[in-house]
């Protein structure tokens, strides 16, 4: 276990944006996994994701480490933003890019 | 086995006595759920702890026999 949350700890912080998901951007294999992605490339910025699916340890571990039930989840600069619904109603009110700017994320290259 | 949305709706009220509860079945088939939950205990709190709370009342049933719950929160006006 403290393993498994060394490793989330460096994945969230080598990376300026982390999704934890079921499946990869490019076939989600959950509905809210879906979701978040679409949010994100929305954002037009680059990120990390990790697939939960192939591995259940992170699976496992990625819950304890944010206190948080469910995937997906969303990590900027190292700090837990929140799962899909979060995600969306960050986005409609404009907070989710207020976010990534304040974070200062660069936009996907 | 999937949870009954009176359960569902039972769970959230005794977690946040008092709030306001509007639940939909997304897909029809009693697995997927949307809850817009308005609660005055809410106020002053991150978006974040918000959610946490809602997930409180369900426990170990999040993301299992509870599969699917959109969750949104709001403070009373």
């Amino acid at each position: 276990m403290a393993d498994t949350n060394e490793r989330i700890s460096t994945l969230v912080g080598d990376n300026d944006v982390v999704l934890f998901m079921k499946g990869t951007p490019l076939f989600p294999q959950c509905g809210f996994s879906s979701k978040a992605v679409a949010i994100l490339d929305h954002c037009g910025v680059g990120y990390e994701s990790v697939d939960v699916l192939q591995d259940m340890e992170i699976r496992q571990g990625i819950k304890a480490f944010s206190d948080w039930p469910t995937i997906p989840q969303l990590y900027v600069k190292g700090e837990f933003v929140g799962g899909s619904d979060i995600m969306m109603e960050m986005f409609e009110a404009g907070e989710l890019k207020q976010l990534l700017d304040e974070k200062g994320v660069a936009p996907a290259s | 086995m999937p949870m009954k949305g009176e359960d569902i709706i039972a769970a959230i009220e005794a977690e946040l006595p008092g709030a306001k509860i509007e639940l939909t079945d997304l897909a029809g088939d009693d697995n997927h759920w949307s809850a817009r939950v308005t609660a005055p205990q809410f106020a002053g709190k991150t978006r974040v702890a918000q959610h946490k709370m809602v997930y409180a009342a369900f426990g170990e049933k999040m993301g299992g026999e509870l599969h699917a719950l959109q969750v949104s929160t709001a403070v009373p006006k």
